[in-house]
């Protein structure tokens, strides 16, 4: 209850809240996709490649969203150009590209010499969030749930079946790239809360846990971004009371959810796969 | 006047260097139901990705209802292979048709009621209503070529290409779907098929396509489908067959 009156009462606080619930919704939104096709691995190796783009942003003195789109699409192109130009992996060329695009970061925030700035951008600080940046998580936010709405046709039948997307007209290539820059804004939305290195959690998590859930994408959906505002919120309140990095709290919250899920999901459970198997073993004595 | 459903000019296609197909000219009439084979690795699949330009080509040209492929995407429906597809993903039977209506919607509409019912109406040409509200996977591999099927049919296409439909799936499944493929046909539409097993091809199609790398044979099943032509397309299984002494 403190922490509700704590709310209520400070305004560092409802900032964190509510860019946090943000975070929850698009991550989730997004991540039912990026898991949908299988990109997982393209989500964590993004949310990494941004880091560059900040840190010359701030070099430059421009706001960090410009920044980190552009080396984040930029990595996701290079990627795709190995993939389709060697004999090289695509997992192979992700972990080749989002190294590289991460040790530059690194390198130029070192030249920064800022080590404190590195670690927010690393871990996420939602305490230190600033007007300007919730307005920021805000209008991203609006942006990508809007793109998705309107292209969700779209991301549907590219997700399901490329081949007859592909085969009746729909640019796929053009829509993956557009996923990535959806992919990249909603890693820079997130850089705050949860920092770079879990955002992967956000994306793959909650919408792991719905994927268990339903058999639809629609319902996917929206289940996958309630678990994000949920473990979001459960998480800031252990940040809050127990004074903890809210990034691995948020997370920690994510995957406790996740389990109960993996235990407990009405069909694809495992408790009620074991139950059935017995029951059938038992039926047949 | 009447243009030829497909017509193919010298068409050339190869992967890293490697001829996959050499040098394909043909031309198929509306109304026919063509069986595309030949033996393993020859290309068919290939063939087929390139002429809906799903894969570049090194030369040649493809016409589709008289147009280039590019104008007439609308008016083609493809059904992939079975290994293809995510059959995990969270999509329902009534849903995953419901995809066919796509093509013909404009940017940012969504399916209206009426889509739904005509989804629900290619359902029951497969004979697969009542499993409308099941999720995709938990159907036998008959059951999801038929859904496919019908997501073909509510695209209410002009071509249809069907790449190995009778993979893994059951004889009646099998029955229905080439008794569909027929009325299509009989509609006038145009359907062309991947097809690796022989021993049906003259049952199924009324055109062949024999392919292995480049054009062995194409017209009438009557016609190609004479000992001397298919031993030509599968001269190396034959070769292995006779060391066998088979």
């Amino acid at each position: 209850m403190a922490f509700i009156e704590a709310v209520m009462q400070y305004g560092f606080l409802q900032k964190a809240l509510l860019t946090s619930v943000m975070v929850g919704i698009i991550c989730g939104v997004i991540g039912c996709f990026i898991i949908l096709r299988g990109m997982a691995l393209m989500g964590d190796a993004i949310s990494h490649a941004v880091l560059p783009g900040v840190a010359i942003s701030y070099m430059l003195g421009i706001n960090f969203f410009f920044g980190a789109v552009f080396s984040g699409v930029l990595t996701a192109i290079a990627i795709g150009f190995v993939t389709q130009n060697s004999r090289i992996k695509h997992d192979t060329s992700i972990g080749i590209m989002f190294t590289a695009a991460f040790a530059a970061g690194i390198i130029v925030i070192t030249m920064l010499k800022s080590s404190t700035d590195l670690y927010h951008i690393l871990f996420g600080n939602v305490l230190a969030v600033r007007s300007s940046d919730m307005w920021i998580t805000l209008a991203i936010g609006l942006f990508v749930l809007g793109a998705v709405y309107l292209f969700y046709k779209e991301l549907l039948v590219t997700s399901f079946d490329e081949t007859m997307g592909a085969a009746y007209g729909l640019p796929v290539r053009m829509i993956h790239y557009f996923l990535m820059t959806l992919l990249t804004m909603v890693t820079v939305a997130s850089l705050q809360t949860v920092g770079i290195v879990l955002v992967v959690a956000m994306l793959i998590t909650p919408a792991a846990a719905a994927y268990l859930l339903t058999e639809r994408l629609s319902i996917m959906i929206f289940l996958s971004a309630g678990i994000g505002v949920t473990s979001a919120v459960v998480g800031l309140y252990f940040s809050f009371t127990y004074n903890l990095a809210s990034g691995a709290t948020i997370v920690m919250a994510a995957t406790a959810i996740f389990i109960l899920v993996f235990l407990f999901s009405p069909k694809h459970g495992l408790l009620w796969k074991m139950l059935k198997v017995r029951k059938k073993r038992a039926s047949l004595i | 006047m009447k243009y030829a459903a497909i017509s193919i000019k010298d068409l050339h296609v190869s992967y890293y260097g490697n001829e996959a197909i050499k040098g394909v000219s043909l031309s198929v009439n509306p109304g026919n139901l063509v069986g595309i084979i030949g033996p393993n690795g020859a290309g068919k699949s290939t063939f087929l990705k390139a002429l809906l330009n799903l894969i570049p080509k090194d030369k040649g040209d493809v016409m589709v209802l008289g147009k280039s492929i590019n104008e007439v995407r609308k008016k083609i429906a493809y059904v992939p292979q079975r290994n293809d597809i995510d059959w995990d993903f969270p999509i329902t039977v009534l849903d995953a048709v419901l995809l066919g209506t796509y093509p013909n919607l404009k940017l940012f509409r969504r399916p209206k009621k009426k889509d739904k019912l005509w989804a629900m109406e290619c359902l029951e040409r497969v004979g697969m209503e009542e499993f409308s509200k099941r999720q995709i996977g938990e159907l036998s591999g008959g059951q999801q070529q038929r859904v496919f099927l019908a997501r073909a049919l509510a695209q209410n296409a002009e071509v249809f290409f069907l790449d190995e439909p009778f993979v893994g799936v059951d004889v009646s499944s099998e029955e229905t779907i080439v008794k569909i493929l027929k009325e299509l046909c009989w509609q006038g539409k145009t359907v062309i098929v991947v097809h690796h097993d022989l021993s049906k091809a003259n049952d199924y199609f009324n055109q062949l396509i024999l392919l292995n790398k480049e054009l062995i044979g194409f017209g009438a099943v009557s016609e190609v489908f004479q000992t001397d032509i298919i031993e030509r397309a599968y001269k190396s299984q034959f070769a292995f067959m006779n060391e066998m002494g088979v």
